[in-house]
């Protein structure tokens, strides 16, 4: 199927096949990592800008090569020198970035909605790089292509998301792509940090952990953000990581071919032990690799886009 | 409705002079990779490395390649095209490529192809091979070895099926107006 939208936003607004329609995309670009010259012209002449008005090192690092190894010229927009301190809005910020000619915002913002705020104001492209508790769609594009690198076909694979679910945009949009494509998903974490009503988005809630990966295909371990504890929503990280975090032993009662999936940064000690992180079952490396690719098709498929955002996303 | 302009034995007689004329370009066959432009020029690649073996016992290298990332019109046409994978194992520098596509027309598929290929590496000699040349070049680009030459109008689609994709081997002449099927 082919792909007609401008922006991507989240993985809420696709279907089935414009994710399957990345993720087939994506395989593609993979190749290019592999060669000697490891570059394309497929994006030859575009601009593209990364707009971080949060701290992130990963996503944007690998937005940028990305950026690179189609050949477009990037500017990277550091928000603790822009002209965002001199009390510039948003909207305002990104139309003198417009008046450049650029192609594709990259943004990622605390606020929730606000690429979707964007990309109805403005002609260019606009890639939701992480918004407040919204969405991460990137990320869970690049966990879900893992996983079909893994497993194949998702309809009827077991997938578990341990952690944060309430304040995660990564739970937040893998929860949508997953269910999509027909897995089974399940949410573990304390119940301070699981949404009350999730069941809606067609996820089961799970408390006890061993019991979630009995009959698991694989399990992303989100990461705790340590300012939680100050915010009292769970006791300890100590006590975390022995009801949640994924550890040697755990792992002997385990199925022998449990994908264990991280976003990343890691807490090591907390998520996931040392043995486990750099463990067999792991995959955290082949997720940054695979980045690059998903990454690729994503601002290659939307420089094509044309059409807008969903009718119900313009009231 | 399609006019037809070859069928299965014909497509077979004519691969097997393909062949036979890349051994005669390249008797030994050293250094020599066969690489097929997504997505008919896959298979086409593939029968004449059967036919090279047949005649020559030698195993010909096959490649693919999808030019998609290379397209000079990318910023042109309002959706992106489907990429198809590519597959090139082998250094290229040195080697003697035989390029297979199915149809030659405008010459824009063969000038994103040897961009491509001067990414992985400088080959010796590149040669064009292709079942058609349909006319209506828009560059300096003609094929070394070329199994039908055929007089076209420019409104004329000309679809080379393999049995592989389109469940028979044929070379089909339709018009632009009544044919929806992208080539």
């Amino acid at each position: 199927m082919a792909w007609d939208k401008k922006d991507l936003l989240g993985l809420e607004y696709l279907s089935a096949e414009e994710i399957l329609t990345v993720l087939d995309t994506a395989r593609a670009f993979s190749e290019v990592s592999t060669r000697a010259i490891k570059k394309v012209p497929a994006l030859r002449g575009k601009t593209v800008v990364n707009l971080f008005y949060e701290a992130s090192t990963r996503t944007r690092a690998s937005f940028e090569l990305a950026e690179k190894r189609l050949s477009a010229d990037i500017i990277n927009m550091n928000v603790s020198t822009s002209s965002v301190t001199k009390g510039e809005t948003l909207l305002d910020t990104v139309r003198n970035l417009c008046a450049y000619k650029i192609d594709v915002i990259v943004i990622r913002h605390a606020m929730s909605g606000a690429p979707i705020y964007l990309a109805r104001n403005i002609e260019c492209s606009v890639v939701n790089a992480g918004d407040g508790m919204h969405e991460h769609p990137t990320q869970a594009l690049l966990d879900i292509y893992t996983l079909r690198e893994k497993l194949g076909d998702l309809r009827g694979r077991r997938i578990v998301i341990v952690g944060d679910i309430a304040h995660s945009r990564v739970a937040r949009s893998n929860i949508w792509g997953l269910t999509k494509l027909g897995a089974q998903v399940t949410v573990v974490g304390p119940s301070t940090l699981i949404p009350r009503e999730i069941e809606q988005m067609g996820v089961r809630v799970q408390h006890n952990l061993d019991e979630a990966l009995r009959d698991a295909d694989a399990v992303n371990m989100l990461r705790i953000q340590r300012e939680r504890e100050k915010l009292t929503l769970f006791p300890s990280l100590r006590e975390y990581a022995i009801l949640f975090g994924l550890n040697r032993t755990r792992m002997q009662g385990l199925p022998d071919k449990l994908i264990v999936m991280h976003p990343g940064p890691i807490n090591r000690g907390v998520e996931l032990s040392g043995s486990v992180a750099d463990g067999p079952n792991s995959v955290i490396l082949e997720q940054v690799t695979n980045s690059l690719a998903v990454r690729m098709a994503v601002l290659f498929l939307v420089t094509g886009g044309t059409s807008l955002h969903p009718e119900h996303m313009s009231a | 409705m399609a006019e037809r302009i070859a069928s299965a034995p014909e497509i077979a007689a004519h691969l097997d002079a393909l062949a036979e004329s890349i051994v005669q370009d390249c008797p030994t066959l050293e250094h020599a990779y066969l690489i097929g432009i997504q997505r008919r020029g896959v298979q086409l690649a593939q029968r004449l490395a059967q036919r090279i073996m047949a005649r020559t016992s030698v195993v010909v290298p096959l490649g693919v390649l999808d030019i998609t990332f290379y397209r000079d019109d990318l910023s042109r046409i309002s959706q992106q095209p489907v990429v198809h994978n590519t597959d090139i194992r082998l250094d290229l520098d040195g080697k003697v490529i035989y390029l297979v596509d199915d149809v030659v027309y405008s010459g824009r598929t063969i000038r994103a192809a040897l961009d491509a290929l001067a990414d992985y590496g400088r080959p010796r000699i590149v040669r064009l091979v292709a079942l058609v040349d349909r006319g209506w070049r828009e560059l300096p680009i003609q094929p070394d070895f070329v199994a039908w030459k055929i007089a076209t109008a420019d409104t004329d689609v000309i679809h080379v099926k393999v049995r592989e994709l389109d469940g028979e081997d044929a070379i089909d002449r339709a018009n632009r107006a009544d044919h929806a099927q992208p080539v």
